[in-house]
């Protein structure tokens, strides 16, 4: 069995605490998928949701308010890494659940 | 077409520019956007990435490989990231060494020709995918269905490497190049992986 967990946890270290242009406390709201300030947040929803869906603008909006795109690129992995854990430890979750009934 | 973010096309270290230069005239295709995206302050997040995706994609596992790329391609196709999609059916069908088995699995799940396991664990991962969870009776039921603890969490490593994936490469706008690079992407990646 492949066992990604040591990995993945290192991952998640690095993007959330390693050395990043991107203040920690706005990396940890777009790894969390919660509320962040306006012009990021209809892009961020979007990465947490519906990725198919981030338009030019959504990316135009964060650039234009200020933000490098280092900060950028740095929040939007966030963001993607923070969805596929929810989901990946949700489904974890389950098995462990009904693993302990049989 | 560029990516959304103009470092992610030209913001590259010197000596990965060297490399990228190189790949472009071996492989006469463009640099291919997911290696742009790994390539980029790979000590930030392309780096781990890369040790994660190889874990689950070539890690040992009851899994075969071409079973493991079906399950990135149909996660791709779920997510719906066509990139992504085109990339790793590229890989699957190569793997296989059966293009019509991957374009039927990603066509009618239900009605391909492969394993009972296999069409149950894609199900269960589109079910998290589009949910967000999977309820335990379905976990339940799975393991019933003949699928392994260990193969589930098998399957689940590969969701999460291109749950993550298929997200930068929408959110970042990855143009999605030929078939030909896709060939050569598939190549690549199936003699040397992730790594």
């Amino acid at each position: 069995m492949t066992d990604i967990e040591a990995s993945r946890r290192t991952l998640v270290a690095r993007i959330l605490e390693g050395a990043g242009r991107a203040a920690a406390g706005l990396r940890r709201a777009a790894f969390d998928g919660g509320d962040v300030a306006e012009p990021l947040r209809p892009l961020l929803a979007k990465v947490s949701t519906r990725a198919h869906e981030v338009g030019d603008d959504d990316v135009a909006r964060a650039r234009a308010s200020g933000m490098s795109e280092d900060e950028i690129f740095e929040v939007v992995v966030c963001a993607a890494v923070g969805r596929a854990t929810r989901r990946h430890e949700a489904a974890l979750a389950a098995l462990r659940a009904c693993t302990k009934v049989e | 077409m560029n990516m959304r973010l103009s470092i992610l096309d030209r913001g590259h270290a010197f000596g990965t520019k060297v490399l990228f230069a190189f790949i472009r005239t071996v492989s006469r295709q463009p640099t291919p956007e997911a290696l742009k995206l790994i390539a980029y302050r790979p000590a930030f997040f392309g780096a781990q990435m890369k040790t994660v995706t190889h874990e689950a994609m070539r890690g040992p596992s009851a899994w075969s490989v071409g079973d493991r790329e079906l399950m990135a391609a149909f996660v791709s196709k779920v997510n719906e990231c066509e990139y992504c999609i085109k990339a790793h059916s590229a890989v699957a069908a190569r793997a296989y060494g059966d293009e019509a088995k991957v374009a039927a699995a990603l066509a009618d799940l239900d009605h391909a020709p492969i394993a009972a396991p296999l069409r149950a664990t894609l199900h269960m991962l589109a079910k998290l995918l589009r949910e967000g969870s999977v309820p335990v009776d379905d976990m339940r039921a799975l393991l019933g269905a003949g699928v392994s603890r260990a193969q589930i969490e098998d399957a689940l490593a590969v969701a999460f490497a291109f749950d993550v994936t298929n997200t930068l490469a929408c959110a970042f706008g990855f143009t999605v190049p030929g078939p030909k690079a896709f060939e050569a992407g598939a190549a690549f990646l199936l003699s040397r992986g992730y790594r």
